[in-house]
């Protein structure tokens, strides 16, 4: 049987050793450089940088699991309050563009291209 | 027969949906180029969504347009902010700063404008040129051929991506790794799937380079959000005054940049970023003002300006012909073409000639439209670079999570996203290049299938793969690429082990 002498696990096997190998040389090349285990990034001083980073790892998460549930216009809409809240515009910007960004964003997508955005609770008032 | 191939071709651009299309994309192209932050490649990921229920002319011409014009527009904040709006931009992004201060700065918009659209449609010629020449040669290719043009695609995209080649190949096989989940390989047995049915299907490809070009670039903005833009100012009247004395003056250099780019761009794996390095610095070593540069002169700017926009398109010659992408752009495309039933591959030009021809069309329009949209984007260069980038980033990031769910119609994508989005800042970061991995994923289905169905061929014969005459070409070519680079480091430790020992 020529053909199973190249089965399925052979290519990943291939490229497993491939990472082993390099994986070794980059961690001889840090050695011989004497270069730090962990270097942080600069932007882990700014509090508002730090914030927002986190926020939107949070936020995106956020979606993924809730979305389902509590539907797109309040998933959407909360995590952009959250996520221009956390970059530094005021209440008074804030509040409008994210609804309206949600709301421009929902009808292009359900609308015009026909994309199945999730209602949620507010099944009841799916247009 | 080609008359009313071409004829048809023209009739489906020149449609009033199309144009429209075109116009559109165009805009939005323009600001993605001129905003810091957010890149071409990412125009291209956020498009792919909303080409999903267009035609297949229009889908294709949105991303053609979007690209071309967001290459441009990335000159235009090197000029006024020192930032590149594109890393396509990055390479002559100080040498444009110092002459906007010089009191030049139109002069530089105006360089980037003339000869970006040179550059594009010296590129674009050659596309239409090279891509059917090179499709009559490829339908002759077997198995064997198309398994040494995958090596030599990724063995170049490893090489010519800056830095440390070995986290390139480390990039390079973790994309291949990521290839392999799924039940599409050539056993048809589920691999890495942990029985998840999400899983089984493949990781898709869309929704983790959104991740990859579009969540880590604003994970990047996020975190520099503290540094403030700090504008130049620069007056803009007629940014053609002089073009015609520059043309004249640097025909040579014109060349030369539009050709290296449009090679560069049809190399896998090394797009108009690379291009514009390499001809800038080419610029440089063959200029006789080499003392000039860094300090506000145009010569860089003319050539590597040129160099990226052809690489563009370029990097669609082996796009299209061997399903091999040229650049992160194309790596997005293929999977447009795709699912627009517009297959990629040497029969594209016989099964597919006029939507083929309506796409070379909408290239040469776009960089003829670029002329007066891109000095309606230079006038209003002041108010893009003003939107307040604590709203634009959430606004994005809404439009990639409607884009990573709408290729499945499932949340899994949202997370393969943002999983993608953050390995990406992490690789990019430590200094491991995005586009090895990208072509690694796109190309390792067409690598193991193309080994497999080889070596069952060959029964199992090593010596079968240089047996035909172009794999064996292509296979000595691709060994002396890999040889090359090892060759040097052997050589460069030689001789640092001598030097060693002098001092």
């Amino acid at each position: 049987m020529p053909g199973q002498k190249f089965g399925p696990a052979w290519f990943p096997g291939l490229i497993a050793v491939g990472l082993i190998v390099c994986g070794a040389l980059l961690a001889v090349q840090t050695v011989r450089y004497r270069a730090p285990l962990v270097v942080l990034p600069a932007w882990i001083r700014s509090p508002r940088a730090v914030a927002g980073v986190v926020s939107v790892i949070a936020g995106l998460l956020f979606y993924a699991l809730a979305a389902d549930t509590l539907g797109f216009y309040l998933t959407a809409f909360l995590i952009q309050v959250v996520w221009m809240r956390v970059l530094g515009a005021s209440w008074r910007v804030t509040l409008p563009v994210a609804l309206v960004a949600t709301v421009v964003i929902h009808l292009s997508f359900y609308k015009l291209l026909r994309i199945p955005l999730p209602w949620g609770i507010f099944e009841g008032f799916a247009f | 027969m080609t008359a009313s191939i071409l004829s048809q071709a023209l009739a489906q651009v020149f449609d009033p949906y199309v144009l429209w299309v075109i116009l559109g994309s165009a805009m939005f192209g323009l600001f993605v180029g001129a905003v810091p932050g957010l890149t071409a490649t990412m125009a291209t990921a956020l498009l792919v969504p909303v080409t999903f229920f267009m035609p297949p002319v229009p889908a294709i011409a949105s991303i053609v347009t979007a690209t071309a014009m967001a290459i441009f527009a990335g000159d235009i904040p090197s000029c006024f902010l020192r930032m590149p709006g594109t890393p396509a931009s990055a390479a002559y992004t100080d040498e444009a700063y110092a002459m906007t201060k010089k009191g030049q700065g139109e002069l530089a918009l105006g360089a980037g404008l003339v000869f970006s659209v040179i550059g594009g449609l010296f590129g674009t010629a050659v596309l239409i040129i090279a891509a059917p020449a090179l499709a009559e040669v490829a339908l002759k290719f077997s198995s064997f051929e198309y398994f040494w043009l995958v090596i030599l695609g990724l063995s170049s995209a490893v090489f010519l991506s800056t830095g440390n080649p070995l986290k390139g190949v480390v990039s390079l096989l973790l994309g291949l790794l990521v290839s392999a989940v799924g039940l599409d390989n050539p056993a048809g047995y589920p691999r890495f799937t942990f029985g998840n049915a999400e899983l089984a299907g493949g990781l898709t490809l869309i929704p983790i380079m959104i991740g990859m070009f579009a969540v880590s670039e604003i994970l990047r903005g996020v975190a520099a959000i503290d540094k403030p833009w700090e504008m130049a100012q620069a007056s803009i009247g007629n940014v053609f005054k002089g073009m015609w004395g520059l043309t004249k003056k640097y025909p040579w250099q014109t060349l030369r940049g539009s050709a290296l780019g449009t090679a560069i761009g049809a190399l896998p794996g090394a797009g108009a970023d690379i291009a514009a390095w390499m001809s800038y610095a080419m610029s440089k070593r063959f200029s006789k003002e080499q003392e000039k540069f860094g300090t506000g002169h145009v010569e860089g700017i003319i050539e590597a300006g040129a160099s990226n926009n052809s690489a563009l398109a370029g990097a669609w010659i082996p796009a299209l012909v061997f399903g091999i992408p040229g650049d992160s752009i194309t790596a997005i495309v293929i999977g447009v073409l795709y699912i627009k039933g517009l297959n990629p591959g040497p029969t594209i030009f016989m099964n597919n000639a006029v939507a083929l021809y309506a796409i070379f069309i909408v290239f040469i329009l776009a960089n003829l439209l670029m002329i007066p949209l891109g000095i309606a984007a230079i006038k209003c260069a002041k108010q893009m670079l003003r939107a307040p980038r604590e709203l634009l980033l959430p606004v994005i990031l809404l439009f990639c999570i409607v884009g990573a769910f709408a290729i499945n119609n499932s949340a899994f994508g949202v997370v393969l996203m943002l999983a993608f989005g953050v390995v990406g800042y992490l690789m990019e970061e430590n200094g491991f290049p995005v586009a090895p991995a990208i072509l690694g994923m796109v190309l390792g289905a067409m690598l193991e299938e193309n080994f497999i169905s080889s070596m069952i061929k060959a029964d199992g014969r090593i010596f079968a793969f240089f047996e035909r005459p172009i794999a064996g070409s292509l296979g000595v070519l691709t060994l002396l690429v890999l040889a090359v680079p090892l060759l040097r480091a052997l050589f460069r430790t030689r001789m640092a082990s001598h030097q060693g020992g002098n001092s």
